[in-house]
Parts: C-alpha cells; sequence; structure tokens
C-alpha cells in the first residue's frame, strides 16, 4: 500500500488500460502434468550427465594409460643356470642404449627388485634362490624413432634369456575395454534420450487429451496446427529447462563431490589403485561442458518433441 | 458462396440425418434455418463449417468442392467463416475480453490493432462491464453475447449462429437480431438456425426448413 500506488485503486477496472491478456496463456499450465514431467527430465538429465561424466572419465584415463605405457618398455631377463645374470642385464642395458629414440635406461636393482615382489612374496626374500626375472626399464623419448622389432630381434639375439616386452597386448586389452565401456555408456546415453523424448511424448498427448476442448475452440477460430503446437510448446520448453536445470546442477554437484573425495582420501589405503586406474574421479572440464550443453539439448529435446508430438496427434484427427 | 448438391449425411451406421439437401448461399443474404429439435439443423451448420464431411453429394464452399480442400487449407476457409454454437464454447480460463479477442490472436495480430474494436463490440452487446470477467460467472445471456462477439469480432464473409437467441429475453433477442442483420447490410452473408417462430417474424428472410431430413425453401 505505498502511496504513489493509492490513486490508482480509485480507477475503474475496465478502462482498457494495461494488457488485457497480460500473463494469460490459451493452453493453461495447470492442465499440463507438469511437475511430473519436470521430475521425469530432470532424473534423465541427471541419468544422461552422470554417462557423460563416466564416458569422459574413462576415456581421458584409458588414454592417459596407454600413452604412459607407450613410453615404456621392460626388457625382462630370465636367470639361466650357468650364465651370468649380471653381465646379461648389463649386455641388454647397453644394447638398448644404442638405439635411436630411447632416454634413460635403468637396469632395477635388487633392492628396487625386492620391493617390487614384496607385495607378493613378503619381505626379506633371497633373489638369488628363485627364478625371478630382472627387469631393465628403458624409457622412450621418441616413440616413431624406435625400431621396436629390431630391439626385440636384437634382445632375443645377444642376451641369452631375454625378451622384449612392449606392454602392447596391455594397451591393446586396456583400448578395447575402454572402448567397450564408451560404447555402453554412449548406448545408455541414446536410451535415457529415448526414454526422454517417449515421457514427452505421452505428457505431450495427454496435455492435448486434457484439452480437447481448447483445441476445438482454436480449429474454428481459424487457427493452424502450427499456432496450437507454439502453444502447447512453450510450456514444454519451460519444464525442459527446469527439469535440465535440476537434473544437470545434480550430476554437477555430484562431479564436484567425487573430485573432492579423491582428493581427500589421497595417501589413504586403497586410493592409490584408484588414482592409477581412473586418474582420480575427477571428471576434466570436458565433461563439465558437456553436461552444460546437455542441459540446453534435453531443453529444446523437449520442446521440439511436444511441438513434434502436437503435429502429429493434429494430423490423426480428422 | 455456398452450394449443396443432393448432400446426405447419417452418421455412422445410422439412418440419414439429412438428404437430398440442394440449395444456395448467395453472398450477402440472409436465410434462416429452422425445423424442430432434431430436425438436423446442428448438423447442417457443422457441414457448411466443414468440420463433418457429407456421406453423400457435394457442397461447395467459396467456389471450391469441399473434398479438394487440404488440410492446411482448413484454417484459411474457417477464418472467413463466423460461427456461434448452441453451446457457447468460451473458454473458461480466459476473460470475456479474451475470448473475444481469439481470432485476432490466433491470426498472430498485435494487440494494439484490435483492442478498441473488441472493445466497442463488447459495449454494442452490452457486456462492456463484464469485459474482464471468467466466462463461468456469466450468466447464460451474457455468455450467449460473448459467443456471438468472438464469431463477428473478425467481420467473417459468412456467420452461423445455432439458436443464439436460445438463452435471452426476447428484448435481448430483438437487439440481437438487430446485430445480425446490420452485419448482413455490412456484406457478411448471415445464417441463423431457429426454431424460435416469433423471432423470425421480426425480420424477414428465406427461410430453410428441415423436416424428416429434407428442405423446403420459403421465400
Ligand atoms: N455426433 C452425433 N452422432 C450421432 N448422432 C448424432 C450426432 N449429432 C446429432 N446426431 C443425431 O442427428 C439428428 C440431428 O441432430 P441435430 O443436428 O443436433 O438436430 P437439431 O440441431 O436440429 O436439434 C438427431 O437425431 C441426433 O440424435
Ligand atoms: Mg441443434
Amino acid at each position: 500500500m505505498s502511496p504513489a500506488r493509492a490513486p490508482a485503486a480509485g480507477l475503474p477496472a475496465d478502462d482498457g488500460g494495461g494488457d488485457p491478456w497480460g500473463s494469460a496463456t490459451i493452453v493453461p499450465p495447470q492442465t499440463i502434468a507438469g511437475r511430473a514431467l519436470t521430475l521425469v527430465i530432470a532424473i534423465m538429465t541427471f541419468l544422461a550427465s552422470l554417462t557423460l561424466g563416466a564416458v569422459t572419465l574413462i576415456d581421458d584415463a584409458a588414454r592417459a594409460w596407454t600413452s604412459d605405457i607407450g613410453r615404456e618398455l621392460t626388457i625382462e631377463v630370465r636367470p639361466i643356470d650357468g650364465v651370468d645374470l649380471p653381465g646379461e642385464i648389463a649386455k641388454a642395458t647397453a644394447l638398448a642404449q644404442e638405439f635411436q629414440g630411447v632416454g634413460r635406461v635403468h637396469a632395477l636393482t635388487d633392492t628396487e627388485t625386492r620391493r617390487l615382489l614384496e607385495p607378493w612374496l613378503g619381505s626379506g626374500i633371497d633373489l638369488d634362490a628363485l627364478p625371478v626375472p630382472r627387469l631393465v626399464v628403458v624409457e622412450i623419448d621418441d616413440p616413431l624413432a624406435v625400431d621396436l622389432g629390431a630391439l626385440r630381434e636384437a634382445v632375443a639375439a645377444d642376451v641369452r634369456g631375454g625378451s622384449l616386452d612392449d606392454h602392447a597386448a596391455w594397451i591393446d586389452r586396456l583400448r578395447a575395454m575402454a572402448g567397450a565401456m564408451v560404447a555402453g555408456g554412449a548406448g545408455i546415453f541414446v536410451l535415457v534420450l529415448v526414454a526422454l523424448v517417449l515421457s514427452v511424448v505421452f505428457a505431450t498427448r495427454a496435455a492435448m487429451a486434457g484439452n480437447s476442448d481448447i483445441i476445438g475452440v482454436l480449429h474454428f477460430v481459424g487457427a493452424e496446427s502450427g499456432f496450437i503446437a507454439r502453444e502447447f510448446q512453450r510450456h514444454f520448453l519451460l519444464l525442459g529447462i527446469k527439469g535440465g536445470l535440476i537434473g544437470g546442477s545434480l550430476a554437477l554437484a555430484c562431479f564436484v563431490v567425487a573430485g573432492l573425495l579423491t582428493r581427500q582420501s589421497a595417501g589413504m589405503p586403497g586410493a592409490d589403485q584408484i588414482t592409477a586406474f581412473v586418474g582420480g574421479l575427477r571428471v576434466g572440464p570436458l565433461g563439465y561442458a558437456a553436461v552444460l550443453v546437455l542441459v540446453f539439448a534435453v531443453a529444446l529435446l523437449t520442446a521440439a518433441t511436444s511441438r513434434w508430438a502436437v503435429h502429429r496427434s493434429l494430423a490423426e484427427i480428422d | 458462396m455456398i452450394r449443396f448438391e443432393n448432400v446426405g449425411l447419417r452418421y455412422g451406421m445410422g439412418p440419414e440425418v439429412l438428404s437430398d439437401l440442394t440449395f444456395h448461399l448467395p453472398p450477402r443474404s440472409f436465410h434462416y434455418l429452422t425445423g424442430p429439435s432434431g430436425a438436423g439443423k446442428t448438423t447442417l451448420l457443422r457441414l457448411l463449417f466443414l468440420s463433418l464431411k457429407p456421406t453423400r453429394g457435394l457442397i461447395t464452399v467459396f467456389g471450391k468442392e469441399t473434398t479438394r480442400f487440404a488440410k492446411t487449407e482448413l484454417p484459411q476457409v474457417r477464418r472467413r467463416i463466423g460461427i456461434v454454437f448452441q453451446d457457447f464454447r468460451l473458454l473458461d480460463h480466459l476473460t470475456t475480453y479474451q475470448n473475444v479477442a481469439l481470432p485476432y490472436r490466433v491470426l498472430g495480430r498485435d494487440e494494439s490493432s484490435y483492442r478498441a474494436d473488441v472493445i466497442d463490440l463488447l459495449k454494442w452487446v452490452g457486456l462492456g462491464e463484464r469485459m474482464h470477467v471468467l466466462p463461468p460467472v456469466l450468466s447464460g445471456g451474457e455468455k450467449q453475447r460473448a459467443a456471438i462477439a468472438r464469431a463477428l469480432i473478425t467481420k467473417p464473409e459468412l456467420l452461423l449462429a445455432d439458436e443464439p437467441t436460445g438463452n435471452v429475453d426476447p428484448p435481448l433477442a430483438r437487439r440481437l437480431l438487430r446485430l445480425f442483420v446490420e452485419l448482413n447490410r455490412l456484406g457478411t452473408a448471415v445464417l441463423i438456425a431457429t426454431h424460435d417462430l416469433a423471432l423470425m417474424d421480426q425480420y424477414d428472410a428465406r427461410r430453410l426448413v428441415l423436416a424428416d431430413g429434407r428442405m423446403e425453401i420459403y421465400e
């Protein structure tokens, strides 16, 4: 009741001033099962976002892994009775060093080998008593310059008990696994979107059935299908934006929490394995960007689907 | 403007509600459509409005045979015809003003281009004070007038009215009839379906009389 407004109260209500349409919409919003659909859209967006996040996570991790492993080779030297093991190791080291593109070459010392085996064999192992192969780690500076075939042949020919492991089988398996997971994720993503589209189609049809009187009136005052579709679409666009934002923000919150948790648990038992495997549950900027794009895509998809559904059912009525 | 040739109509497998109708509605003409309740007046109006298809015969509307209209052409045709339904069909969540302005809204016209017209027409039919009220609080006669105003607002070439005086008292019925006559003078063809003999006596016009599915025409 501010003083400035007081005089207006005395004017007649029907002076034709103001906007006679006001916020009135031809299809009343309360006739559309908006809350249920918003919830469905939010859930679908959330699931689709998590899938997207997981896919980018796996993809990043696989890339990191393969490039890390690809930059390292190992020459395995198995102890053979009557052969001087340290001599063969030294030979292998020298041989690898001569190849182009090879960086540091480092034979694991006994202490390092023992530490490597500790988790399996316990501490205080006598290496000489066991037929444990020794490893020579060959770091690659320039993967393109290295002639792997020649190196393998040279190792096999000159080092007794020696063999080259370029982790190719590992990398292949890892790639295949990551590829399968990404494909699976993409499949889930598509299914979620299909379910979203179907929900919107059903909701639109229900809204149209509930408003058949209004549609009838619009038809006889000469409305074209496009006009009717727009009147429905505006509601669904709003629901799509709402649901998309809710689902998307929840997913982003999950990403942030997961990132914080991995950071916090660093150094705790078990955490290293997770970090080593997936590079931390830290979704990269690409994942965040993808979710933002997804939210808008969901809103547009919802609106476009409802528009299409209206056109379809209007075309069916004859 | 509208021509019926041997038109017959049945609902589903039922008997023929209308048979062998042949007549012509010229532009700027004024007709009554009469007959007892259940004679098929509403059905005939729906045929004219292209919301029913004849089971036989030919209907020509604005020079084109109705079966040749594509679905996308129907809105254009309906904009040239105003119709007042017996049950009004006002949208209950829109005000009287908004209901009457709906045909313009559907055309995408700018509010300022029609606001004065809508207000004038509402005043003319005696709804000036009821402009911002929702239909559920209107009386039967007020709804009737709102429905008529909505049909007239875009000055259609043909006005179809189904029992337009069924819910109003005689003085208002006379006033509405004067409105239709005035509209007719301005060039709109008018067809009023009614069984109100007193109304037809007020203004002389051609009468299309339906009985037993057939039509007789009285000049
Ligand atoms: N949708 C419909 N389905 C089946 N029969 C109908 C339908 N509408 C009207 N009828 C029948 O057609 C006949 C004519 O009805 P109607 O055109 O409403 O007559 P009027 O308007 O002259 O009272 C009636 O016998 C009525 O029962
Ligand atoms: Mg009737």
